[in-house]
């Protein structure tokens, strides 16, 4: 039988890609910052969003979430105490969110009226670091309690970061955590990522995460074109 | 995790350029991978194994060609392969903030097909 070579040059993401540079312009054209959240299982990203929400709707700052969860509807029912519209994705063992299911969740959504969309993705830290939420902010959330090495073993994660933060600074006592050690590891993968300390309970940091995301949606609405999404 | 959905999308799309070309079986792909995929080759392999049964590509080999990391350099302002993915400086000034030019990808390359 004669062989032949077909040459193809396509990405595998391609779909999800295409997706996700629509959903970036819609929200572009909105007048809105979407905003991925990632992190490890567990280290506070819904207790940060509650906490940032609320200081958003004290300022008259709209906003929306879509909280990404493999089994339950706890983290949608706790967001929503912060008094903002919350729409939630139970991925039923998958392993992260990607830019269809956030397309889908946005149905009968007036994106005109909130200046911020929070995604809450699955708690990982390797399989969301591929996919294109048509975010125009990525944070990835570090808690103290989970090891300053984390950065170093998951590099293709902390590496798609815009922002990192650490979070549960609260602890950083108890947990032995080294600052230096953590920040060194963070600037080996992503020598240019902003980086945060933040603690839900007791609020440090919170203020420069807020001016942050100001920051970030102000450059995301005055860009042209969108982030080339290597 | 995610290999197997991965690998079902790889195989679908490879599936879908065989038939346009006419062919009666696929006897290998060839894929590029970036060291910064965040795809583990070993659960790849796995994965696409179980993705070709009943396809064109049932018993093909996958053969993957590594992407190390490229990023743009600021300072020196050509494109420069960082000594590490822990060391994501540019190798020669030491700036940081160089943008990724390569490293990411999953991409379906090459198939090779019988008519
Ligand atoms: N001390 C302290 N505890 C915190 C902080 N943030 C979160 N926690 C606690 O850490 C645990 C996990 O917090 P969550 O906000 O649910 O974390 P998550 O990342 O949303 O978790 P998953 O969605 O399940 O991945 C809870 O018991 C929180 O109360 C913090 O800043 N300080
Ligand atoms: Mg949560
Ligand atoms: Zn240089």
């Amino acid at each position: 039988m004669p062989a032949r070579i077909l040459e193809i040059r396509r990405s595998v993401l391609n779909e999800n890609d295409r997706r996700a540079r629509v959903l970036r312009a819609e929200f572009r054209e909105a007048g809105l910052l979407a905003v991925n959240l990632v992190s490890s299982p567990g280290a506070g990203k819904t207790s940060l969003l509650v906490e940032t929400l609320r200081r958003l709707s004290s300022a008259h700052v709209p906003a929306a979430v879509i909280a990404g969860d493999v089994e339950t509807d706890n983290d949608a029912r706790r967001l929503a105490s912060a008094g903002c519209p919350v729409r939630q994705i139970e991925t039923h063992g998958a392993c992260h969110l990607d830019a269809a299911m956030i397309a889908r969740r946005l149905d009968g959504w007036n994106l005109e009226t909130f200046d911020y969309l929070f995604i809450e993705n699955v708690g990982n830290l390797v399989c969301p670091a591929g996919y294109d939420l048509g975010e125009g902010l990525r944070a990835v959330i570090l808690s103290v309690a989970e090891g300053e090495d984390k950065p170093l073993k998951y590099p293709a994660l902390f590496h798609s970061a815009d922002v990192v933060l650490v979070s549960k600074i609260d602890l950083a006592g108890p947990c032995e955590f080294d600052r230096e050690a953590a920040l060194r590891n963070i600037r080996a993968v992503r020598p240019d990522a902003a980086v945060i300390e933040t603690s839900a309970r007791t609020g440090a940091g919170l203020d420069a995460w807020l001016e942050h995301l100001a920051a970030a949606r102000c450059r995301f609405l005055t860009e042209k074109e969108a982030p080339p999404c290597v | 995790m995610h290999e197997l959905s991965i690998a079902r999308e790889l195989v679908r799309m490879a599936e879908e350029a065989a038939r346009a070309n006419g062919a009666r079986k696929v006897r290998e792909v060839r894929l590029r991978l970036g060291a910064l995929s965040g795809v583990m080759e070993e659960a790849l392999l796995l994965g696409y194994e179980a993705a070709c049964r009943d396809t064109l590509l049932e018993g093909s080999r996958l053969v993957i060609e590594p992407a190390p990391v490229r990023i743009h350099c600021p300072r020196c302002r050509r494109d420069v392969e960082p000594e590490g993915l822990q060391l994501m400086y540019c190798p020669v000034c030491g700036a940081a903030g160089g943008t990724l030019v390569q490293g990411r990808e999953i991409e379906l390359a090459a198939l090779e097909i019988e008519r």
